[in-house]
């Protein structure tokens, strides 16, 4: 298993890359989400208004 | 016969384009993409991570090809769509294309934004440095730099019909960007290796390291179709807030 994380003596470089890109597109996705709710959010209370 | 096929596509076009029809059908592809994107990027880092060989030249440290190539195709892919959305918005006035292309933006973004980034990563090691200016890696920064331009002309614009079409022209101009980028390792003289995926005849990656890419890959492009469909609702609730469609929507919330 600590093979595995070590990924042959490039364990920085190949985690770093997968990190990045995991967080990058998880923001995406939060954000995108988040903003649709808000969005069905607002419309509500102005119609409730 | 014939006539009544182009009859039927041009009528679901047309069902497509209208705002209501495309809020539903959107919704209910989000879920299935959502599984199938899973999936596919389940397949694409156990096949990449654990089952793929290390690279006889580059050890382990080549797995990095399965998040670097994938955004890499990603940055240009989208960047089309929106090329093609902006052209169809300026010729036909199709509101919904406009829209499509204005939801790519942040993702194509980050896509090019990642390749340069996990680039930079897997040069340090291969090449002994992060970075050169090469034409590959220079006009994918410029496609960066693109899309960067683009989101910031259109949130610099109230009005939103004029933010596409200044959004639409500059996507239409920039997309001479693309072959080059594309050309970029066969023109000039580089560091970066050519492709090696693209030539189908004679593809020199392995399968075991091919099929894990080409699943990333796919589920990359999934990933970027269930941003879009969530995007695009999200922009059509705001656009057409004051039509029927939304107001029965909401009030059933």
């Amino acid at each position: 298993m600590s093979e595995f994380f070590a990924m042959g003596g490039y364990a920085g470089y190949v985690w770093s890359s997968y990190g990045i890109a995991a967080i990058v597109l998880f923001l995406n996705a939060f954000s995108s989400l988040r903003r649709h709710q808000s969005i069905l959010h607002r419309l509500k209370r102005l119609e409730s208004k | 016969m014939k006539r009544s096929v182009k009859g039927g596509l041009w009528l679901w076009f047309h069902k497509m384009a209208s705002p209501a029809y495309f809020y539903d059908v959107a919704g209910r592809l989000i879920p299935w993409c959502v599984i199938i994107t899973a999936i596919l990027l389940l397949v694409g880092l156990i096949g990449g991570l654990v089952f793929a060989p290390a690279d006889y030249q580059q050890g382990d440290g080549f797995r990095i090809i399965y998040v670097h190539v994938p955004s890499a195709w990603m940055s240009m892919f989208i960047y089309i769509v929106i090329a093609i959305n902006s052209a169809i918005f300026l010729i036909w006035h199709i509101k919904l294309a406009d829209i499509v292309a204005r939801s790519s933006a942040v993702l194509g973004a980050s896509f090019a934004f990642l390749a340069l980034v996990t680039g930079s990563i897997w040069g340090k090691p291969m090449w002994g440095t992060w970075w050169i200016w090469d034409a590959r890696l220079t006009s994918e920064l410029l496609l960066l730099f693109l899309y960067l331009g683009y989101i910031g002309l259109r949130s610099a614009i109230d009005d939103r019909r004029v933010a596409g079409k200044a959004g639409a022209i500059l996507a239409l101009v920039g997309v001479a960007n693309i072959p080059i980028i594309h050309y970029s390792v066969v023109w000039w003289n580089t560091l970066h290796q050519p492709a090696s995926v693209s030539k189908f005849d004679d593809p020199s990656i392995h399968l075991s390291m091919l099929i894990p890419l080409l699943s990333m890959a796919l589920a990359f492009k999934l990933f970027y179709l269930c941003i879009v469909l969530i995007n695009s609702r999200s922009e059509l609730l705001e656009q057409e807030k004051r039509n029927q469609w939304v107001k029965k929507l909401v009030a059933e919330l």
